[in-house]
């Protein structure tokens, strides 16, 4: 027990902070921190805090939302392609190869204003339920960013499923499993279980995609950001605090992951 | 002068010269494939300098190494291309003026290689790495028995062996740098997408321009798998599978 304890003591977060030159470091960061934080103008961060929470609060949703609905998506994206009918599987190929060989900010414009452009020309779309959805921003927004998750997904999920032992879905087969019961019970739990830490590496590429909503009106961390520079004429200070923030969401992204593989680990 | 977009045909709009705007669309390609280049290339050096100091016995580097892969991986690009453009420069001048200096321009290309070069190190860090790591212990140990000099275990015995087990990941990374090279455009560089964005705006045709910029580049994407399909068997000939 008292071997423990002095284990951890030593590890925090796994890493091992009682060498010298890492106390030098610490220190040293510790010293910048409190130069940033003294010497340069922090005044505008009272006058934008109810904006600036709301906007990392967009992110947050917009990064969970997208990547839940793309990653449920994506379930039949990857299986089609491990035992799917041979014209689906290519379907399912070719929508992932078209999707991962293009610039996602490509995507979002062609969206916005590509599509954005064409829709006002269907006859009696302007009077239909759908039109104020199709004249804001953010339906385009998640459209896009959902359509990256599942063909990113679908590709890491057809490795995952095609990964997971035969035997055991055999033995699912042979108690009487129902092929969709196979599925949600075993095939599924156990390649995503198997892929949890590529799964959170994907969360945080999702998480640095989505500044680029930004760029179609949408104000999120990114944007809330640039109005401040704009507006204060501030140049480091707002993008030492936007790069913080997402330094901040990426490692709580990190610790989540971890949780989570710990607590479902390979037994 | 008013141009009639509206009556041309796609092969009118995509014409090379104006007023079609197909060569203003593989200029900006040009540009794009030229940053994607240059960026690859230094990220690459980036990173055989990163892996090669990671896997060394200096605690003080691997630490600092440490802090910058995570970092990068951490940090949105877009948010890396604002500190580049605006922050940097302002710091160099800065210290330049503190010294008496006058102060340096960076220009949009430079600024564009720094960013892609700066995000490639990162990850080509930790491809290599683990490339590296994958070499039997023993060929360098030999090579270390014959007294070979370290650079010349570097280019003789590592990278040569090294190479297979890396060019998968390596080719992911070029498909992330031609893709990232998009990012640029809004600081306004006009490569390839913002190439198609101005012609998009300024013909009103939005769709067929934004497409055609996807088509240029998901042709790039599916000529740079084949090419590293090919690559990655030619360096897998003679090499033992399962052993």
């Amino acid at each position: 027990m008292g071997h423990e304890t002095a284990r951890k003591t030593r590890y925090l977060f796994g890493i091992r902070w009682l060498f010298p030159h890492r106390m030098i470091l610490l220190v040293l960061l510790c010293l910048l921190v409190f130069s940033l934080v003294t010497k340069l103008d922090w005044y505008w961060i009272a006058e934008y805090k109810s904006a600036i929470l709301s906007a990392v609060w967009k992110t947050i949703l917009l990064l969970v939302s997208t990547f839940i609905v793309g990653f449920i998506l994506a379930v039949p994206i990857g299986l089609v392609q491990v035992t799917g009918p041979r014209p689906l599987a290519m379907v399912a190929h070719s929508f992932c190869s078209i999707i991962r060989g293009t610039p996602l900010l490509l995507q979002i414009w062609i969206f916005y204003y590509g599509f954005g452009s064409v829709f006002p020309e269907i006859e009696g779309i302007r009077e239909s339920f759908i039109w104020p959805f199709l004249t804001s921003a953010w339906p385009y927004a998640f459209f896009a960013l959902t359509l990256s998750v599942m063909a990113y997904e679908g590709e890491v999920l057809r490795g995952a499923l095609s990964g997971v032992p035969k035997g055991e879905l055999e033995a699912a087969k042979a108690m009487g499993m129902k092929p969709f019961k196979i599925l949600t019970r075993i095939w599924l739990p156990r390649a995503i279980q198997r892929t949890l830490p590529i799964i959170g590496g994907e969360v945080i590429i999702q998480l640095k995609a989505t500044p680029l909503v930004a760029t179609i009106t949408i104000i999120d961390t990114y944007a809330i950001f640039s109005n401040i520079r704009l507006e204060t004429y501030i140049v480091y200070e707002p993008l030492l605090l936007m790069t913080l923030i997402y330094l901040i969401l990426a490692g709580a992204v990190t610790l989540i992951f971890t949780f989570l593989e710990r607590q479902y680990k390979n037994r | 002068m008013l141009i009639d977009y509206q009556s041309m045909s796609l092969w009118e709009l995509l014409a090379f010269n104006s007023p079609g705007w197909g060569g203003a669309l593989l200029s900006g390609l040009a540009l794009s494939l030229q940053i994607a280049v240059l960026g690859y290339f230094f990220g690459l050096i980036i990173g055989l300098f990163g892996a090669i100091g990671k896997l060394s016995q200096n605690l003080l580097l691997t630490d600092l190494l440490y802090c910058y892969t995570t970092a990068v991986r951490a940090i949105p690009e877009l948010v890396l291309i604002l500190l580049i453009y605006f922050a940097l420069p302002n710091v160099i001048n800065d210290v330049l003026y503190s010294f008496g200096f006058d102060g340096v321009e960076i220009n949009g290309f430079f600024a564009g290689v720094l960013v892609i070069a700066f995000v490639q190190g990162a990850y080509a860090t930790e491809v290599i790495r683990a490339s590296i790591a994958a070499i039997p212990k023993g060929q360098i140990e030999a090579a270390h028995a014959f007294a070979i000099p370290k650079y010349k275990i570097l280019y003789r015995i590592m990278i040569p062996s090294m190479i297979p087990h890396a060019l998968p990941g390596l080719s992911n990374l070029w498909l992330i740098a031609t893709k990232d090279t998009a990012l640029l455009a809004v600081v306004g560089l006009t490569e390839l997408t913002l190439a198609a964005k101005q012609a998009a705006g300024a013909s009103k045709q939005q769709l067929t321009f934004l497409l055609a910029a996807g088509a240029l580049y998901l042709l790039v994407s599916l000529l740079s798998e084949v090419l590293f399909k090919y690559l990655i068997k030619r360096t897998e000939k003679g090499q033992t599978h399962g052993s």
